[in-house]
């Protein structure tokens, strides 16, 4: 696997009258989790579209290592960015282990090493177990789990997931951001659209916090994550805190001043 | 493979034991896709040489035979080459067509619903080949039918691509589909309606009803070259189609573009309708049935339904014709009819079924 730096910079988009995407700038570099961070509507699954060249953007430019993401064939592009959908759907009943194979549908043909892809993605979002299941009978969490196999599958230098936690019980949160970080340890780029602060403190290098279609702050999530921006960002009062030496995030309602 | 992407596996305390009750609603194992091709394939050998052996006239097989070889010519000779060999060439091609086309379509809009007829291709390549007779076009010179259904199939895939492409959705295409096949329908009337004779009334009704009785050599050198295309074309999209199972932005980003896989599918699929509708006139439901029938003998992968949906398709058709030539009646029951018969019963099945079988 060749590692490869992404990056988008100055990104506009524009769906009708609505602006989604002011401006917006994100990089990853190979070995680090990016998180996107901010409200419903605050652009980020858009820019991380943008950024797996799915929605290609009305000013602005994608790089990925050092290439305009445009000069790039879409072939190509299925083999280096590997993109989790939110809310993936999966529109036949499959057995589980031949949707994860989809995943290898960029590469040339090599069965065996298809093969032992596969295994390794089935072992990685602990679904061995439902390899002979069929994707309709399973249940949401489960799904999730199915779909971050097949991205994984790829193998790819970029992995881009959007918000890969939602319907996953507490420990299979754990395992996914563990999984995360440990496609980052191998040297891969990670840019993953969060709602959860704590994760996001813990796990990545650094955060993106988005309103409007503007990135407001970006940077290490000590400096980001402070009461000041997520209130800005978020309208709540967000009170930061360690337990048992790991951050945790409440957010309360702002009440109004007396 | 590098170290590092080998331990590639989860912690031990993460890994969660399989002892779930549902773990018993196991997949069966599907079967290996060479030997699901084969048996087909085989399959429709043997109809093949079913449908050879069975006509009207009557054929002694050692004289035809031993007459082609010396080429000589003769009775026998000329009922095997004109008559048989024609008619089955077609029922084989006519029904890997629609079952391919069925496949093609479905997985290209990801609903098991979408067929041939169903999105209004049929009903287009129909009126094509009715407007060629109506203008006397087909008399002045013979392309003029199979060009006349590629252009009324081709018409209607456009103006369905120009709504995909707007982000309407399944539903919203399938409605435009039953709208097209609807003005279609009411073109195809008003040129009965204004038909100067009632001899030529008479023919069109009798051509749209379907059939492959009265085919020529001449049909199948007509329709051969568009039916290869188009298939080539509409299997060439087989994976696109599989990654499609994951949606379209999903598919996009493993690296297969959508507006080429629609070019393929539509393209391809309206070559092959076009000709299969315009030699064999409009034949029901086989590319809404078969396909079907096929998806879970390759495990619903949409790319690998395609070649046996063809396949099965072909054999279905095969059947029907020899269903028609063996069930005496005067005039012969037309193959649309019977494919109709069956297949309209099975359609509301199918909607039924479906119905509990939603994600």
């Amino acid at each position: 696997m060749r590692p490869f730096r992404i990056a988008a910079a100055g990104i506009v988009v524009r769906r009708g009258r609505a602006t989604l995407l002011d401006r917006a700038e994100v990089a990853a570099r190979p070995g680090e989790i990016v998180a996107l961070l901010g409200p419903n509507g605050a652009g980020k699954s858009t820019l991380l579209k943008v950024l797996a060249g799915l929605e290609p953007p009305a000013e602005g430019m994608v790089r990925l290592g050092g290439v305009p993401l445009g000069d790039v064939p879409r072939a190509r592009l299925g083999r280096e960015i590997a993109y989790l959908a939110q809310a993936g759907r999966i529109h036949w009943p499959m057995a589980v282990e031949t949707l994860v194979g989809l995943g290898r549908l960029p590469h040339a043909n090599d069965p065996q090493a298809d093969a032992a892809a596969v295994e390794r993605a089935l072992a990685a979002a602990d679904i061995l177990h439902l390899r002979e299941r069929i994707t309709s009978t399973l249940s949401g969490g489960e799904r999730m789990r199915v779909l971050l196999a097949r991205a994984l599958a790829v193998e790819a230098p970029v992995l881009l997931a959007d918000e890969p936690l939602a319907a996953l019980d507490p420990l299979h949160q754990l395992a996914t951001m563990e999984r995360l970080k440990a496609e980052a340890a191998r040297g891969v780029a990670v840019v993953v659209v969060l709602h959860d602060l704590g994760f996001a403190a813990r796990y990545a290098r650094r955060v993106v916090l988005m309103r409007g279609g503007r990135v407001v702050a970006a940077g290490l999530p000590d400096a980001v994550l402070t009461a000041d921006l997520l209130r800005a960002v978020y309208d709540v009062a967000v009170t930061r805190g360690e337990v048992a030496g790991l951050p945790v995030f409440v957010p309360d309602l702002i009440t109004p001043a007396p | 493979m590098s170290p590092a992407e080998q331990e590639a596996s989860p912690a031990p305390s993460m890994r969660v034991t399989a002892a779930d009750p549902v773990e018993s609603r196991r997949a069966g194992r599907e079967l290996p896709l060479p030997l699901v091709t084969a048996a087909f394939a085989a399959l429709v050998l043997v109809l093949f040489a079913v449908s050879l052996g069975t006509g009207y006239a009557p054929l002694d097989w050692s004289v035809a035979i031993d007459q082609i070889v010396r080429g000589a010519e003769g009775i026998p000779a000329l009922v095997l080459l004109e008559l048989r060999l024609p008619r089955a060439i077609l029922g084989a091609v006519v029904g890997f067509s629609l079952g391919l086309s069925g496949a093609a379509l479905q997985g290209l809009s990801r609903n098991p619903l979408a067929d041939p007829g169903v999105i209004g291709i049929s009903g287009a390549a129909a009126l094509g080949a009715v407007v060629a007779f109506y203008f006397g076009l087909s008399a002045a010179f013979p392309l003029a039918l199979p060009l006349g259904g590629l252009v009324g199939a081709g018409i209607a895939t456009a103006l369905l691509l120009s709504l995909a492409r707007r982000h309407v959705s399944t539903t919203g295409l399938i409605l435009a589909g039953v709208a097209i096949n609807s003005l279609a329908g009411a073109l195809t009337a008003l040129a009965l309606n204004l038909s100067p004779s009632p001899y030529a009334t008479l023919e069109i009704v009798y051509w749209l009803m379907g059939s492959l009785a009265d085919t020529s050599l001449a049909h199948v050198k007509l329709a051969m070259p568009f039916i290869v295309l188009g298939s080539i074309l509409t299997l060439a999209a087989g994976r696109a189609l599989d990654a499609l199972t994951l949606g379209e932005e999903t598919a996009t980003s493993l690296g297969f573009s959508m507006a080429r896989t629609r070019i393929l599918v539509v393209g391809g699929t309206a070559a092959m309708v076009g000709a299969a509708v315009s030699v064999a006139g409009a034949i029901g439901f086989v590319g809404l049935v078969v396909p079907y029938l096929a998806r879970p003998l390759v495990g619903h992968r949409p790319g690998r339904v395609l070649l046996v949906s063809g396949l099965a398709g072909a054999a279905l058709t095969l059947s029907a014709d020899i269903v028609v030539r063996l069930i005496a009646t005067r005039p012969e029951l037309k193959l649309g009819v019977v494919t109709a018969l069956v297949g309209a019963p099975f359609f509301l099945f199918l909607l039924l079924r479906l119905k509990d079988q939603s994600e």
